[in-house]
């Protein structure tokens, strides 16, 4: 009894928190818009019973779904954060693995200070670390104003309000979920596997590529969802950063729900996006566990 | 065996002794720091091919940092460590004929068991199909066909051991430095594995260089001995040698278990010392490597084993002690006897338990007579 108690703790959080809201999202994507308080139709009047019951339920469609299909602006929005997405990761895969590398090379008394400063911009809000991001990229900004300073362009670069803004957002804010699954597999590795690949006849190069890359591979990958996965959703950078050409689906997701006040195609929308990300999450799973399995 | 085969019968192999031999390995006053800690202290010494050459030391002494510059992993301060005659300083891991079997076997945990073991071979662009016989060899060598497949982390320790052994194998190395190889096994697995190991070198003709803290095992394995201490080699020779003749206290008392008995040197000749040692005994007499200056203090090293044990005074023997029974060991195929002379000092001494317990003759309290030979002792100046 008592470890049934246990166990259902983290049930019970997952109902409350994710399968609840997720249902209420669900059936919200099901209903037609409406002039009233919530802007939905049908709302479940329990004061009728059952009969009220039937009416709630032949009052849901999948209209929204259609809809989705229909207009192309969505689809696009998809592919778009897709591509977003999948780019900013090899981006963070590309800036983190030589910082976790050098991480994990460093000597003990180094280590807990690096560590520090990839966690510490977690102690201010993103949102002002975001608003920071513009001061730099704008026309006038700090980037802009050394470049020209230094004389290596005469121009401002325009920046700010473009998909590379966005970019740089992005790898910027998730670079460490990226550094620190990896850093960890890294930092596991023994010095003496690298001595005994050279002892075997490898070069230093051709030990990294043997050795250290695929002791590394669990982490490579636990990173890379874990900067995907946000990245595929995000709604902050792109608005703050981003220009008006800069597609991504949590943009859309906003504007159906606050712009155009409809609350069941915006449902539809994150139905549609949550789906879309099971995929990487169920993968992002499996390579937990093997790592878990790996690490016995 | 007939007369012809007599006559052919190979000389005891001891390149050692002959000075037209040329060194597989030649470490020339090599010294080797850590910041201005000294790891190895101006060591030189010779190592022959098919050799089976053991360090044997306390932990710390060096040993590892001894495998990791042949290895060249590190490079000495200063000094010279020539292999088949070339200086192997500016030549690094990856081009050596050297293998060495790491202390944590550092087998590679993504790869399967046969995956390890072409590792090397892989590296050497070897064909295929040639790959796959070596490793199947290699497989057999050490009795894990059936765990080809399996990963490092899905067999025991002792099997990971035997792979890690048949990967530096693999390469056929002309050098193989096994570093405690066998330090994680129990002793069943560990004696098996020590002649499993001989019986690998007698096949292969490879230069072994082992590292070891048990004494037992160099004993076991060595053709000769490196006793380190601090950095520096006390003494090499050949096991019995060291068991049987150590040059200095240190050394005769790492290997095995020893009597050390303290006096003063009355008479002495080029390979005879006497001492005094204790009041109302008799002096004692081994043999010296040196004629030794009367006056000077010295030890005389003794094994327990070569001391006889009687309840009589023996007529014929020139070394008598006489005291009292204080202890006895019991163990099964021998016992020790710890006996006090009257000046309380402890002597050990074995005998074979030849006849049945209950009729043994010696008990405990009772006046005995120890004696031994007059080259059954060294002794000793340092
Ligand atoms: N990389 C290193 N840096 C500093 N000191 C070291 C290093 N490697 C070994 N030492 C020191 O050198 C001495 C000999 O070490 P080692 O050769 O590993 O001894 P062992 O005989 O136990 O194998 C030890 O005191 C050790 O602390
Ligand atoms: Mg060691």
């Amino acid at each position: 009894m008592k470890r049934f108690g246990l166990i259902s703790v983290p049930y019970l959080w997952l109902l409350a928190l994710f399968l609840v809201p997720f249902l209420i999202v669900l059936k919200i994507s099901l209903s037609d818009t409406a002039l009233a308080i919530p802007p939905y139709t049908p709302t479940l009047d329990m004061s009728e019973g059952w009969a009220g019951f039937t009416a709630w339920l032949s009052g849901l469609d999948i209209e929204n779904f259609t809809w989705l299909t229909q207009d192309d602006l969505y689809w696009k929005a998809y592919l778009s954060s897709l591509k977003i997405a999948t780019m900013s990761t090899i981006l963070a895969l590309l800036v983190g693995f030589p910082i976790a590398y050098g991480m994990s090379r460093a000597s003990d008394e180094w280590r807990p200070t690096l560590m520090m400063m990839i966690i510490l911009p977690f102690w201010t809000s993103f949102l002002i670390r975001v608003y920071a991001w513009k001061a730099i990229l704008s026309q006038e900004g700090l980037l802009n104003q050394l470049l020209m300073n230094i004389g290596i362009i005469g121009e401002p670069l325009t920046i700010l309000n473009t998909n590379t803004a966005v970019y740089i957002g992005i790898v910027y804010t998730y670079l460490p979920f990226m550094v620190l699954p990896i850093y960890s597999a890294l930092e596991r590795l023994d010095e003496s596997l690298l001595e005994a690949a050279e002892d075997l006849g490898c070069s230093r190069m051709t030990a990294f590529w043997l050795v250290t890359l695929p002791l590394a591979k669990q982490g490579i990958i636990a990173g890379s969802f874990l900067v995907f996965i946000p990245a595929m959703g995000e709604f902050v950078i792109p608005s703050l950063l981003g220009g008006s050409k800069t597609l991504m689906i949590g943009k859309v997701l906003w504007e159906e729900f606050f712009s155009n006040r409809d609350w069941p195609v915006a449902s539809a929308v994150a139905v549609v996006l949550l789906l879309i990300l099971i995929i990487p999450i169920v993968l992002f799973q499996r390579n937990e566990e093997k790592q878990r399995e790996a690490g016995k | 065996m007939s007369d012809a085969a007599l006559a052919t019968a190979p000389a005891e192999f001891a390149p050692w002794e002959d000075a037209q031999a040329t060194p597989l390995i030649r470490f020339q006053n090599v010294t080797k720091r850590f910041g201005d800690f000294t790891a190895i202290d101006n060591l030189t010494i010779d190592i022959f091919e098919k050799e089976f050459f053991a360090l044997l030391g306390p932990s710390g002494c060096g040993k590892t940092t001894m495998m990791r510059m042949l290895g060249g992993f590190e490079t000495q301060t200063e000094g010279t460590i020539l292999i088949d005659g070339q200086d192997v300083a500016p030549i690094p891991p990856n081009k050596r004929a050297v293998n060495m079997m790491f202390q944590s076997y550092a087998l590679f945990p993504h790869l399967s068991v046969a995956e390890n073991i072409a590792f090397g071979l892989k590296r050497d662009k070897m064909p295929k199909d040639q790959i796959a016989a070596r490793v199947d060899e290699m497989l057999n060598l050490v009795q894990l066909g059936k765990f080809a497949s399996r990963k490092p982390h899905q067999i025991s320790g002792g099997q990971r051991q035997r792979v890690a052994l048949a990967r530096s194998l693999a390469k056929a190395p002309k050098l193989l430095l096994l570093d405690e190889p066998l330090g994680a096994l129990d002793k069943k697995l560990r004696q098996d594995t020590q002649f499993e190991l001989m019986d690998i070198q007698e096949q292969t003709g490879t230069t072994f260089v082992i590292v070891t803290h048990d004494q037992e095992e160099a004993m076991t394995v060595a053709s000769r001995i490196a006793v380190m201490d601090h950095g520096k080699i006390i003494q090499v020779d050949t096991p019995a040698k060291i068991y049987e003749e150590p040059g200095s206290v240190y050394v005769a008392d790492f290997i095995g278990d020893v009597n050390l008995i303290e006096g003063n040197v009355t008479t002495s000749g080029d390979d005879h010392a006497t001492i005094s040692w204790a009041e109302g005994q008799q002096d004692l007499i081994g043999i010296a490597h040196d004629a030794i200056p009367a006056g000077t203090r010295a030890t005389l090293a003794i094994r327990p084993e070569k001391v006889n044990i009687a309840t009589e005074k023996p007529a014929d023997m020139t070394n008598i002690i006489q005291g009292k029974v204080h202890d006895i060991a019991y163990l099964g195929n021998m016992s020790t006897y710890v006996v006090e002379t009257p000046t309380g000092q402890l002597i050990k001494a074995q005998a074979a338990n030849t006849r049945r317990i209950r009729r043994r003759a010696i008990t405990w309290e009772q006046d005995v007579w120890l004696s031994f030979t007059d080259t059954a002792g060294v002794v000793l100046t340092s």
